[in-house]
Order: structure tokens, then sequence, then C-alpha cells
């Protein structure tokens, strides 16, 4: 068991190693057009964005509409650190991240005692309210936002915030603290019955999936280098709940793999203009009406499955966690 | 070990649960009995904190579980099955029990996030803990299914295996045999005698069979209408007349 | 006071327009528990076909408001059957993202169709002002217009749902869709009824939105949409009365925050407004708290 263990660890260790020198080496060699550049840091922002919203809407069952306002926050801070302060780089990142979470805990505090559709609501509005802030607040640069942002997120810097990401939340969701968070899911009221403390492990979630927002902002705005209140608007909130219900809620695989294909469709369809989002929500609604569960379901793609074919453990809905 | 003083629980207009006196000292097996909405899971959610009583004590070993949120009291050795059952579903068997040991066998978030040594000692004791206490109730084998791929029987044993796990001094049973077939009853029956020896335990249980209670409880308190109406051993209440109305009276 | 009276007339033309959008919302709420994101781009396209009738076709207005109402009713059928009804035992999420989904998808088919230019609406409707109390209150045909229509749209629906038997059956169903459908009730052909009445309100309010805003653009059901839900929450979701105290109530909010304070403010104390009312009363003005049964 442990051999096997430590065998896959060492297969998805030279995976990483091998994409990552990979795409350092065609990088250095300009084999990538600026184009594909784009997309490539897209994929990882998204990346953290869906792996960090997936703990709080498909693993602990908690529906928030307000990432997007998380990704602001973790943005505007890590940029006046570095463009207003000059603090270095990860000291900017750690700080906005740091921050977010800890308005995760500010405003997950009282709207958690809500349930779904209110709590959804009750974020969606937050992520709003966090907007339209940004845009009275002049220091910031009001609705024309912050500009010159130095172009500090490098791609080694990207690949290893990414991958700390994934596997930080991966070790989280498998511990006996990550099990209390799906019994929320599951059954609260059983949960609470246990022994678990559910308000806790809610906002717990909650600021753990705003400090990786606010990360994923933070590496955005040192990317693109121009911030916007106009950026973080509600669709893209909407964006990160795409990408986890379309992955499957409460898998990470397929978080990160609907991250990727979604940053690639989008990308393929860039050179048709206007008619791209419409074909973007079409998709989506298909997708949607032909396979609710997701791409994965609540399954885990691994390296055993891969390797053996063992059947997993069957397809789950959503659980109706939210009535 | 537990005393409770005209509790009381309105909703609304509607009394569901009056001047209920209890008292079960440590130990004791003890029944809690009534006809179809009598209002004994009403008892069990206002014992264990999911609804706020309106009036009344609820004393447990000299403290007081009025207003203490759920996960707290069973924090103080109070933990509950379901009647209708309320397992974490698409959880393995295993993960299920291994749930209910987080709140006295934690370790740290951050031995969590960063795989630090104590996550694995950690893990691996509640492992071991939970495979032992799988295997009192012959569910052992069945450790890597999801809850809901359970039979029927077997989910509700597993519900009392989760509530075990979260080591209680008194086990509230609510109608642990319901749905079940005559034998698997019996075999229950039996099992939750044993484990209140074997785990130190004083239990106290509803149920709707009234032979079975009969069987194993030392101590019965009947229930209708919200209020108490007898209290006694079994002997005692099957001969007692008021026992007798309640149930022939709108049952039979 | 001056500026308080035009505000207060200002916030109860938009509360109106607020009030007819809200109350499709929370039909489609009451009936299937789905937060209709869609539902400000139903609105949207009752505009533009309002829009169109108008300028392109010399449509009388209310015969274009009505050819409006009769196209949107039939785009919300059309979406119900299509997107949602597929999806109406595969949970709640699903059926949310598809909503989006379709909210995205007519939004940016409005932008492939008709562009991304603002369309000025025609005025087609004499604009008078009519001034009361030496000066002090004012008040525009448009904004007595609205009034009037949103008065009238409100008795409508009252009766529908108190006298019709289709609204009793609406009821019915938003109470207990199996009990419902025991009773020999179609419970999909009640569903679709409750999204056409809503749909033929949203178009009702898109056609007054692009008469005062003098604009129609494929974005502009969007805002307006998201105001309205939180409109229908504030009143209590699924209740008809709170959706139009709701409405009137935001309305008059904004207009008095943007004549007092800032147009900036405005949506963060919408939205501040919706936060405290979720936490102190969420299930709303009218609404009554229920908890879950164990």
């Amino acid at each position: 068991m442990k051999a096997m263990r430590l065998r896959n660890n060492l297969i998805i260790a030279v995976c990483l190693a091998v994409l990552y020198f990979g795409i350092a080496y065609a990088m250095k060699q300009r084999m990538l057009s600026s184009f594909h550049q784009v997309n490539l840091y897209l994929m990882g922002i998204n990346i953290i964005m869906a792996v960090s919203l997936n703990l709080i809407v498909g693993f602990t069952g908690q529906l928030a509409l307000g990432h997007a306002g998380f990704m602001a926050i973790g943005a505007y801070v890590s940029a006046v650190m570095t463009l207003k302060l000059g603090q270095p780089f990860l000291l900017a990142v750690l700080v906005g991240s740091l921050a977010t979470g800890v308005v995760g805990v500010l405003i997950g505090l009282p709207p958690l005692r809500l349930r779904g559709d209110y709590l959804a609501i009750a974020t969606l509005g937050f992520g709003e309210i966090i907007r339209g802030l940004l845009i009275n607040i002049n220091y910031v640069g009001g609705a024309a936002g912050m500009n010159g942002i130095p172009k500090l997120t490098t791609w080694t810097w990207l690949f290893i915030f990414t991958v700390a990401t994934v596997l930080l939340i991966k070790n989280f969701i498998n511990s006996s603290h990550g099990r209390a968070c799906i019994a929320i899911r599951e059954n609260e009221i059983a949960a609470d019955a246990m022994g678990i403390n559910t308000t806790f492990y809610k906002v717990l979630a909650f600021s753990i999936g705003a400090f990786f927002a606010g990360l994923a902002g933070a590496l955005y705005a040192h990317y693109f280098f121009l911030i916007q209140p106009q950026t973080f608007t509600i669709l893209k909130s909407f964006d990160a709940l795409v990408m986890v219900v379309f992955g499957g809620l409460g898998s990470l695989t397929g978080s990160i793999i609907a991250a990727v294909a979604i940053t690639v469709v989008n990308a393929a369809l860039q050179s048709l203009g206007a008619l791209r989002m419409v074909i973007y929500a079409l998709l989506l609604v298909v997708v949607m009406v032909f396979r609710p569960q997701g791409l994965m379901g609540t399954k885990e793609f691994t390296l055993r499955t891969l390797l053996r074919q063992k059947g997993g453990s069957g397809l789950h809905d959503y659980r109706k966690q939210v009535d | 070990m537990i005393t409770v003083n005209k509790l009381t629980k309105t909703f609304g207009g509607l009394t569901a649960v009056s001047n209920v006196d209890l008292k079960i000292e440590k130990g004791e097996l003890v029944g809690l009995i009534g006809p179809n909405g009598a209002g004994k899971t009403t008892v069990f959610n206002l014992l264990t904190g999911v609804y706020v009583p309106t009036a009344g004590e609820i004393i447990f070993e000299d403290k007081s579980l009025v207003h203490l949120k759920p996960y707290q009291i069973t924090a103080q050795g109070v933990a509950r099955t379901f009647q209708n059952i309320r397992l974490f579903n698409s959880m393995t068997v295993l993960d299920n029990v291994k749930l209910a040991f987080h709140w006295h066998d934690k370790y740290s978030l951050w031995g969590a996030f960063l795989r630090l040594p104590d996550f694995f000692r950690g893990e691996e004791k509640m492992d071991e803990a939970a495979m032992e206490l799988l295997k009192v109730f012959r569910l052992d084998d069945k450790a890597g299914e999801l809850a809901s791929n359970l039979p029927y029987g077997e989910q509700r044993r597993l519900e009392i295996v989760r509530a075990l796990a979260a080591k209680p001094k008194l086990l509230l049973l609510d109608e642990p045999a319901a749905g079940m077939n005559p034998l698997e009853t019996k075999e229950l029956m039996a099992l939750i005698g044993e484990i209140r020896d074997k785990f130190d335990l004083t239990i106290l249980l509803i149920e709707h069979d009234m032979s079975l209670v009969m069987s194993i409880c030392e101590r019965i308190y009947v229930l209708d209408y919200g209020k108490i109406i007898a209290e006694g051993t079994p002997e005692e209440i099957k001969r007692n007349p008021r026992v007798i109305e309640a149930y022939l009276g709108r049952e039979a | 006071m001056d500026l308080f009276f035009a505000q207060l007339i200002n916030g109860i033309s938009l509360g109106s327009i607020y009030a007819l959008i809200a109350l499709g919302y929370t039909m489609v709420y009451g009936i299937i528990q789905l937060i209709n994101f869609a539902h400000g781009e139903i609105l949207m396209v009752g505009a533009f076909v309002g829009f169109f009738a108008i300028a392109k076709y010399d449509m009388n207005f209310f015969a274009a408001m009505l050819l409006a109402m009769l196209a949107s009713a039939l785009l919300g059928v059309i979406i119900e059957r299509v997107a949602y009804k597929p999806l109406r035992n595969s949970g709640r999420l699903a059926a949310l993202i598809t909503a989006i989904g379709v909210s995205l998808f007519l939004q940016n088919g409005g932008l492939f169709v008709f562009g991304t230019n603002f369309q000025s609406f025609p005025q087609a409707f004499p604009k008078k002002t009519f001034q009361f109390l030496d000066g002090m209150i004012t008040i525009t045909s448009y904004q007595i217009l609205i009034l009037v229509v949103t008065i009238l749209m409100m008795l409508f629906l009252n009766y529908i749902v108190s006298y019709t038997k289709t609204g009793k059956a609406m009821r019915a169903v938003s109470y207990d869709k199996d009990a419902a459908l025991m009773m020999g009730i179609n419970v999909d052909t009640i569903i679709s009824a409750t999204f056409a009445i809503g749909s033929a309100f949203a178009a009702v309010a898109g056609v007054l939105l692009g008469l005062y805003y003098q604009t129609v653009h494929p974005l502009m059901g969007f805002m307006p949409g998201l105001k309205a839900f939180v409109a229908a929450v504030l009143g209590g979701i699924g209740i008809i009365p709170g959706a139009m105290a709701g409405g009137f109530l935001l309305g008059i909010v904004e207009a008095l925050v943007s004549g007092y304070w800032s147009t900036n403010y405005r949506d963060v104390v919408v939205f501040l407004i919706l936060i405290v009312f979720l936490i102190v009363k969420p299930s709303g003005l009218f609404g009554k708290d229920t908890g879950e049964k164990v």
C-alpha cells in the first residue's frame, strides 16, 4: 500500500517536472506565442479559482456566487503592495491572499447561517459590494482601476502556486478536517450531532477558499498589469462556478480538467468574436442538460483508476443540502 | 446521570412536549415509548440541542445542557442516532465512523495541510479505532463501501457505530430497530445490551415495538400527547391502565 | 424638499419597473425553486420586440407592448421546456448553472444580432410635464404611464392568481407539486403557464424601461434583473405582494441614494440592504420563517 502510494507520487512528480521544464524550455526558445502564453497563465489562475471554489461549493455544500469579489481583493491588495508600497512580489502575494482570507471570515460569518439559495444571493451581493466599493476608492484608481502593475508573475511562480494550491486543498479534503466539511454537505444535522462545529467548518472552508481566490487575484494582477473593478464582475464568479459544476461538484481533478478545458475552448473560440460567448453559453447549457452531475461527478481521476481501470464509486448528484 | 425537569416545548400554539420529568442513573437501559406523535423524537431533539426548550431544565452530570449547541452537547458525552437514517451517504462506511472521532481525536490543521507526522499518526489511530468498532457490529468487511450502498439493516447498525465513535456516556437511540425484520431486531437488541456493558454506557431508547422494549429495558417511561403518563419496570407498565388505554384506545 | 419629491417620484417609477420584473422572478421561484437568471434577458428581448415594432413598423405603443408580451411569453416557455425541464430532478445547482448559461446565451446572442450600440427608443408616447404645488412636484407623462400600467398589470395578476383555474392550480403546484399532481393538475402545463405570465410581465417592464431610459441594449436586462431579484427576496421570495413591495422599496431607496449621495454608491447600498435583510429576516418582509424538520 505504502509502496504503491510512493510509486504513484513519484509518477505524478515526474509528470509535473516534465510539464514544468517542457514549458519553461518552450518559452525560452520562444516557441509559444503571446496568445498561447496568456492562455497558459489563465489556465493556472482558473485552476486555482475552480479548485478553491469547489472546496466551498462542492465539498462543503455552500453555494457561493461571490468568488470574483475575493479575487478582486487579492488582486488589489497585492497590487497596492507592489505598486504603491514597493514591497517584494512574494510578500505582496502573501499579504493579498491573507487579507482575502480574513475578509472571507468576516463576511462569511453572518451569512453562513443562511442556507442554499439565500447564501448564494448574499454572496452574490457581497461580490457586488466589493466591486462597488472599489469603484469609489480613488486611492486604487476608482473605475479606471490600477495600471502599470509590475509583471512579476513568472511561469515558475505560477506553476508553484498552482500546484501548491491543488496539493494543499487535496490534503485538507483528505483529512479529518476535510471530512468534517464533507459531512456538512452530506447531512448538516447529523454532522452537528456527531460533534462537528458546523459553523466553524463552514467559515473555515469559506476563508480557505477565499485565501486561494485572493492568490489567484494576486497572480492575475501581476501578469496582466491592469486591474479594474470591471474585471471582477459577477460574470467572473459565474466562470469559476461553471468550471466547478462542469468538472463535478466534489471532484478536484474534475475542476482542474474543466478549468483547462474551458480555458482552451475560450481561446479556440476567440477568433469568432461576438459569436464566441454565444457558443460558450450554448455549450454550457447543453452539457448541463445532458450531464448535470458534471464531467466527473464526485469521483476523482487517479492514477489507480488509470492504471488498473478499477471501477469507482458510481455517480452522485449534488446532495440536496440546499433545501 | 441525567435529570430532566419540567421540560416543555411549544411550536407556535402547539405544545409538543409538556412538563416532562426524566431521571436516568448511570448504567441504566431505559425505554421511552408512546403512540405515534406522542413527542418522543421531540424529547430527543431537546436533549441533543436540535431544539431549544421553551421551559424546563436538562442537567447532565451536574451541568445544564439547555442552550448548548448540538456539537457541544456531543462533547459533554451525549450521542444519538436518528429515526430517519442520517448517514453521510457519499462517504465510505469507515469515513462515517471516523468523522465522529473528529471532536475528541483531531490533529492540527497544519498537520492536515502539510501532511505532518501528526496527520499520519492521527489517521492511523482513527482507522484502528474505527475498524475495531465496526467489528463489534460486523461491518468491518464493508468499511470501504459507500454508506448509501449498505442494505437497510446495516445502515441502522452503522448509525449506532457512528454514535459510539463519538465516545458518549449517554447514548440515545431513536427507534434503532425500525424497519428491521424480527430476526434482525432480536440480534440488535442483544447487541445493545452487550455494548452497554462493553462501553460502560447509559442508554435511553425510543421504540415502537412494545414487546422488544419490555424484553431489554429495565425501566420504561411512557409518553402520550407530550406528557409522561407512566413510569416503571416493564411489569408495572404492562399492567398500568393508562398505558393500556393510550395504546389500545387509539392504536388497536 | 424639491429634490426629495423628485427622487421619490423617480423611485416610484423605477420601483414599478422593478416590481414588474420581481413578480416574474418570484412566481418562477415559487413554482420550481429556481433563480431564473435569464429573466432579465427575457425582459431585454421584450424591449427589443417593442422597439422594432414601434421604430420599424410604426406600431401603436400599446399594440407593440402586447406583441412584446407575446414574444417574451413564448420565449419563456421555450426556455423552460428546452433548458430547465430536463433538469427538474437533477439537483438545483445544475438548474442554476443552466439558467446562468441561458442568460449568457441571450445576452451574447443579443450582442451578436443587435450589435453593441445603444439604440434609441422612439418617443412613442407624448412626453408632457405636469407640475403640482407650485412646482414642488414635477411628474412626466412617462412616469404616470409607468405607474398606471404597473397597477393595471398587478390587478390583472391578482385576478389570474385568485380567481382563475390556472391561478389556483399555480398556487397548488407551488405549495406541493406531488399533491397537485395527484389531484389531477397537469403540473407541466402550469409551470409553462407560470413562465408565460412571468415573462409577459418582464416584457412590459422591458418596454417601459426602454421608454424610460429612451434606449435599448442587449445587456440592459441583466442589472435590473438582478436588482429585481433582490426586490423579490426583500419582499419574501415566492410571495406576490412581497415582490411588489420589495420592488417599490428598492426603487425608492435607489433614487434617494442617487439623489442625496452618489449614483456610485447606489448598488452598494442596494446589496447592503439585501444582506442585512438576509441576516435579520431571511424570509423577507412578508415571509414566514421555516426550519428543517428533524
